[in-house]
């Protein structure tokens, strides 16, 4: 814990993965800018990895003033050891007031480790973060399945942790008229433990858009009826440039491997777009995908509950309906 | 081998009532369950002990009743439970519950390696595992989807990333969390749970474990919980109706004027 005093800025992590920036990271540098607002605050981007210099000037123009760029071979890939206690050098030297965290596998598994060995409070997977000229940050986040949402202060400890959902803030627009500048971490004589070896990094999503990252979500259930007819959910996905999800009776059925899963068990996501194709809308589902911004049902059963949930809904057979509108959205992507 | 197991007892349903005025979740009445992420834990640790040999100690912080969520662990295998109970714990928040969960494991004695789910299904905030961890001093891999190997002071994980998984080795002991792949968890026999019902289980208080007082329940939490409001209601839907043609044309339509397409 650092004391509140002298505790100021606000920090985002940076996070790269084999040398690009995460989505998450810049949403959350555009947010901490919208929050840093008129106050005298900085932003800062603390850029963790192995020569990724080069990424810096991104962060810049997303919104950072300041990016701490901290290299090491040890950072290369993610292992919560090095990233933790290279973090708590950092923040014991500099001293922020606030460090945004992308909510992804990564910032999940680093964020909740860093609180406790900073002795400071996180507020986890949030959707929304605003600034009190009196609390600071102040975090709003979902707690049972979405159903309740819970706002988060953390009154004394400093900095104030937060994880933000991807997707929930805009990706800011690039600005390359806007300066920055760069500050180099020294790492020298900070003692590292590095137990866990990472031996191999897969990739199975390939050159697929990644649910989370996805603007466009285009996912089946129960009602698609079996592996082979998930081509028609692929094919609108693909058309809109978007991913594929599934239920969770899509992915126990074996028609679709797990990593499409949303809901409870599964993702949360919040892209622009979902649409559910042959889901009821069971809430366990509801939990991974109701933060969407815009959410389109279509269900041959008309009393389905996602339809409850829905901005857009067709009662219809999606057989005929998606293929139809796989064309449509062709025409207009061009 | 001994393996910990750390538990929640949850509601059965996130379906749960507001209390506005109070401005508190209402949970009263509700029938308590095992954190369904949490089942994912114990199974892989009851797999880990019927395929060489290792014991399965289960843990967990909450109410007196939640000893029937420990009894139901013990049903489908577990050798030991211990619950941590004092109306001090109550309204700790995730790094506050993580430290006395540290300090519960460590009186139940030595451990290889402990299992925890991915997150509560209650308060979703998935901190306690990997806050576990920092606390015990001991390494973490989270959303491990398969161990690949296990030995008496190693093991091989795959984790599961956002592009797909990374494989990670370590020393142990360690804390690994859990999620869905990477098993199908059993239910509890009857003949387990008639058993179970007979089970002593020691109920531990903060004195029990030596927790600092002042680092637990809402005072020794660096996070307040300052609202809790039902979701903003979504805007009100509306029904694309016509034939699949018009249907489909007013979706587009729709779409386009969102900017979405």
């Amino acid at each position: 814990m650092i004391p509140k005093a002298e505790a100021k800025n606000i920090w985002v992590l940076a996070e790269q993965r084999k040398g690009k920036l995460v989505n998450v990271s810049l949403e959350a540098v555009g947010l901490a800018r919208n929050l840093a607002g008129s106050s005298s605050q900085e932003v800062w981007a603390v850029l963790l990895g192995k020569d990724v210099a080069g990424l810096a000037e991104s962060l810049i123009q997303a919104g950072a003033d300041v990016v701490l760029l901290a290299e090491d071979d040890r950072l290369a890939g993610f292992r919560d050891d090095p990233y933790v206690d290279y973090l708590t050098h950092l923040v014991g030297v500099y001293k922020p007031a606030a460090f945004i965290i992308g909510a992804n596998s990564t910032g999940k598994s680093l964020a909740p480790r860093l609180a406790t060995r900073l002795g400071t409070g996180l507020a986890s997977d949030c959707v929304e973060l605003s600034w009190d000229q009196a609390d600071g940050l102040v975090a709003t986040r979902p707690m049972y399945g979405g159903n309740v949402m819970a706002t988060v202060l953390c009154p004394e400890a400093r900095p104030q942790l937060a994880s933000l959902r991807p997707k929930s803030a805009p990706r800011p627009v690039p600005d390359p008229s806007r300066k920055g500048r760069i500050e180099k971490a020294d790492l020298s004589g900070v003692n590292v433990r590095d137990r866990v070896r990472l031996l191999e990094q897969v990739d199975t999503a390939g050159d697929q858009v990644k649910l989370e990252e996805a603007d466009i979500i285009v996912s089946g259930g129960r009602g698609v009826g079996g592996p082979e007819k998930f081509s028609v959910i692929k094919g609108l996905a693909d058309a809109c440039k978007g991913a594929m999800g599934a239920s969770r009776a899509a992915v126990d059925a074996g028609w679709v491997p797990y990593t499409h899963q949303v809901g409870q068990t599964g993702k949360t996501v919040s892209p622009k777009v979902y649409v559910a194709c042959g889901i009821s809308g069971a809430i366990q589902h509801l939990a991974g995908m109701k933060s969407s911004d815009i959410i389109v049902a279509i269900n041959k059963n008309p009393d389905a509950p996602i339809f409850k949930v829905a901005t857009l809904g067709i009662v219809g057979d999606l057989f005929e309906i998606v293929p139809m509108l796989t064309e449509a959205v062709k025409k207009e992507m061009g | 081998m001994r393996i910990v197991v750390s538990i929640k007892q949850v509601p059965e349903t996130t379906e749960v009532k507001i209390d506005q005025a109070a401005n508190r979740v209402d949970t009263e009445g509700l029938t308590r369950i095992i954190n369904p992420y949490d089942t994912y834990a114990l199974e892989e640790a009851i797999r880990i002990k019927e395929a060489s040999g290792a014991t399965v100690a289960v843990i967990t912080c909450g109410p007196e009743k939640a000893d029937e969520s420990l009894r139901e662990a013990l049903a489908m295998g577990a050798d030991e439970a211990f619950l941590l109970s004092d109306p001090a714990f109550d309204g700790s928040d995730p790094v506050a519950t993580a430290y006395i969960v540290a300090r519960g494991i460590e009186k139940c004695g030595p451990y290889d390696l402990v299992i925890a789910g991915r997150q509560a299904m209650d308060g979703s905030s998935g901190q306690v595992g990997p806050s576990l961890a920092e606390e015990l001093g001991v390494p973490t891999v989270s959303f491990v989807r398969k161990i690949e190997e296990l030995k008496d002071d190693y093991i091989r994980v795959q984790r599961m990333t956002d592009d797909g998984y990374d494989v990670l080795e370590g020393p142990l002991p360690m804390l690994i969390t859990v999620v869905k792949e990477i098993n199908e968890p059993r239910l509890p026999s009857l003949k387990g749970l008639m058993k179970a019902k007979r089970v002593t289980i020691p109920v531990w208080s903060a004195v029990d474990i030596g927790v600092d007082p002042a680092r637990v329940g809402p005072a020794g939490s660096p996070t307040k919980l300052s609202k809790v409001a039902p979701p903003p209601p979504r805007a009100g839907g509306e029904m694309l109706e016509g034939t699949p043609e018009e249907q489909v044309r007013k979706l587009v339509a729709r779409l386009k004027a969102a900017k979405v397409l």
